[in-house]
């Protein structure tokens, strides 16, 4: 099973996400991720959606998704012509002798500290899924708090961008 | 023009052509009865007993007319009511506007009195559907849900309006209703030639006609192309009536009760064409072994069915008359070939049969239905045996004339059908051909069919029996008849007489013709004949679970 990343625009209303989610489960249809925001238009957002299949679940999710009235366009993105990432959140115990060792971790992944206390650091990570799993891998020796991650989102790179109305290269 | 919700959806609904609609009203409904109430004389609106009632009627409507069938509940129970009649519509691709009344948008989502998640409970089962909160949206809403119900492969659309927004006033324009949107059909010259050639080049072609080709009113596109190319011509159970019952290239249903000749051909064809047909579970049985030397060309408006069930390799995707007419005009001449010849050979040897002893079969009860109708009735069906004998012993020779819940197999769907297709077609004989099982589960909407003097037939074949589960324990369970036998003493011809419908028994042969004769004379009285027939018949040919189609029982 591999890895297909899918961009979908749809309607900026209420529901929207419930149907899409709704979609998947129904279908039977894995979901790795999901991550939503607004465009550039307000009226419009993004679903970036990583699904677990091969190329028949890739098909029949994007014919699916294409069915529901609200999803405006999908295209699935190609890993090496687009730049994908994601965002994590990760609080790590931290003592006195362990501290500046996990700061060279952090610095070493180019991650940032963004609150610490007498006993933890929270780290923000950006970037591949690789990456952000690199780094959770390095800082479970001191022991993982907690990690939210916000799933992948994902953009073409160059020239090309997917747009609600005209076709979706230039 | 200042007006309130109510009337707005009702401006809107005659903006559509809405003449009839069916319904049951409640509280969340009030202000929208109110506003049919004074537009009574344009818009009919039809009382059932059951919500129920009222979505299978819309459906029937639709069906039988090819229009818009609207149904209307009020929220919480009223809509749920109504579900089993969307998903029914959806799963036949039928155009339905399911309009349900909801809470004031200050009562929503506090569990108040009658309040359900309508539109999150039938998201799965519309192709579409809204929630209204804020007037000024309304009649776009309304004029956008009939639109996406008609638009490319047809389905239900619900609107649910919160009962504040059925009261609130606002400035309404009426607008000439918007052209439903054509689908866009481009395919390829290159595609359109190759499967031309894949059929010119084909010594033993099949076609199934689906029902899209009904939909679509592209019968005389699938006639032109299966007689130009002499292509024998099957049909799924929703495709009945879009190639004629009676025509020589016809070889009857496909599937797992389908004629021998049909499975056996589609086992041995080497191009096996679908027209407007999903390749559901129930014609190809198992997809491994289904029409194993067969090239697949698949004529569809949905792109999301090509490929879905099974591999295609001539995917044309589109408008199924526009295609055909493409192809058609590709496709050369041929004889009537070795192929055909081995056809009729089959249909000689396996005609449909059944027992001759004697006794009241079902069989006979449909063929003499078909006869003394002259094969110009439409046809409702209620789900189970009825169904089948109902689809192999009558011949459909029209679209729209067929008219039975595929997909879902909804129980209980036939007599609102019945009287949603007779609404929409009073120019028809109109026949509920019924099991004992699913006319008990809806039957009190006689009561509906005797209120609008709607001469409808109910011809019940009662085998005291849910037959078709039954047949299924005898074939396939040692006959461990597990909740089956429901011979509880009910007299269905005094029921029939309790609503005000007339009633019939019929227990031996002889007795058929005079029964129906006198059931098609009524004029404004709904007749029920009361068929007794042995709970053993059955519905043969019938291919095992799991089985290839290729492996039948035939008795």
């Amino acid at each position: 099973m591999a890895k297909h990343t899918l961009s979908v625009l749809v309607e900026n209303h209420a529901g929207v996400l419930s149907r899409v989610a709704g979609l998947f489960s129904r279908r039977g249809f894995n979901i790795d991720s999901l991550a939503v925001g607004v465009t550039e238009n307000p009226d419009i957002s993004r679903i970036t959606i990583v699904v677990d299949g091969d190329d028949y679940t890739v098909e029949q999710v994007s014919k699916q998704l294409n069915k529901l009235i609200d999803v405006i366009k999908i295209k699935q993105l190609d890993r090496s012509e687009s730049v994908s990432r994601e965002l994590a959140l990760i609080k790590v115990n931290a003592t006195t002798t362990t501290r500046s060792e996990i700061i060279q971790i952090v610095e070493i992944f180019r991650a940032k500290i963004v609150d610490v206390s007498k006993t933890t650091l929270t780290i923000e990570i950006s970037g591949g899924s690789d990456k952000v799993a690199a780094l959770e891998d390095m800082l479970k020796q001191f022991g993982i708090k907690e990690i939210v991650r916000t799933g992948m989102i994902a953009i073409e790179r160059g020239n090309r961008h997917i747009k609600a109305n005209n076709d979706n290269e230039e | 023009m200042r007006l309130n919700g109510s009337e707005i959806l009702v401006e809107c609904l005659k903006e559509q052509g809405v003449d009839t609609v069916f319904g049951f009203p409640g509280g969340a409904v009030l202000n929208i009865y109110d506003a049919l109430y004074k537009a009574r004389n344009e818009i009919r609106h039809i009382l059932t007993s059951h919500e129920q009632g009222a979505s299978h009627a819309a459906d029937g409507y639709a069906r039988a007319t090819g229009k818009v069938g609207v149904c209307i509940a009020t929220s919480g129970p009223g809509a749920t009511n109504l579900v089993t009649g969307i998903a029914t519509a959806y799963m036949d691709s039928v155009p339905m506007v399911a309009i349900t009344g909801q809470v004031a948008t200050n009562l929503l989502g506090k569990d108040s009195f009658q309040e359900v998640d309508i539109t999150g409970i039938t998201m799965p089962i519309t192709k579409h559907n809204y929630i209204v909160k804020d007037v000024t949206q309304l009649a776009d809403v309304v004029r956008k849900a009939f639109a996406i119900a008609q638009e490319g492969r047809p389905g239900p659309v619900l609107i649910d309006i919160c009962k504040d927004v059925t009261a609130a006033v606002t400035d309404f324009e009426p607008k000439p209703p918007r052209k439903p949107r054509k689908v866009h059909t481009s395919i390829a010259e290159g595609l359109i030639e190759e499967a031309a050639e894949a059929i010119n080049s084909s010594q033993r072609p099949i076609l199934l006609s689906g029902g899209g080709v009904s939909i679509a009113g592209a019968t005389e596109e699938v006639m032109e192309l299966a007689e130009k190319a002499k292509i024998p011509v099957t049909t799924t159970l929703m495709g009945l009536g879009s190639f004629p019952g009676t025509h020589g290239l016809f070889t009857g249903l496909l599937g797992m009760h389908g004629t021998k000749t049909s499975n056996l051909a589609v086992s041995e064809s080497d191009l096996f064409i679908a027209v407007g047909a999903r390749f559901s579970d129930r014609v190809i049985s198992d997809v491994k072994r289904f029409a194993p030397n067969a090239k697949v060309m698949h004529i569809d408006i949905d792109p999301a069915e090509v490929g879905k069930n099974i591999v295609v390799h001539y995917p044309l995707v589109g408008n199924i008359k526009k295609i055909l007419k493409l192809l058609n005009g590709r496709v050369k001449k041929r004889e009537y070939s070795e192929w055909n010849k081995t056809i009729d050979r089959w249909k000689e040897a396996y005609p449909l049969k059944y027992p001759q002893d004697g006794t009241l079969k079902p069989h006979y009860v449909v063929e003499r239905i078909y006869e003394l109708t002259k094969g110009d009735a439409l046809i409702t069906t209620e789900v189970g045996q009825n169904q089948l004998w109902a689809a192999q012993f009558y011949k459909y020779t029209s679209p729209r004339q067929f008219i039975s819940s595929g997909g879902l197999g909804t129980m209980g769907y036939g007599l609102g059908a019945c009287i949603g297709a007779r609404i929409g077609r009073p120019d028809k004989k109109v026949i509920n051909i019924a099991g004992d099982g699913s006319f008990r589960m809806n039957c009190t909407e006689l009561a509906t069919a005797v209120e609008y003097k709607l001469p409808i037939v109910i011809a019940l074949l009662n085998n005291h029996v849910l037959g078709m589960v039954r047949q299924w324990q005898e074939l396939f369970y040692d006959g461990r008849y597990s909740a089956t036998t429901i011979d509880r003493g009910t007299d269905f011809v005094a029921l029939a007489e309790a609503f005000g419908a007339k009633g019939i028994n019929v227990t031996r042969p002889e007795e058929v013709d005079a029964a129906i004769i006198k059931a098609l004379e009524s004029e404004d009285t709904p007749v029920l004949i009361n068929f007794e027939i042995d709970r053993d018949d059955k519905v043969f040919p019938i291919v095992p679970p799991g089985a290839p189609i290729s492996e039948l029982i035939e008795e």
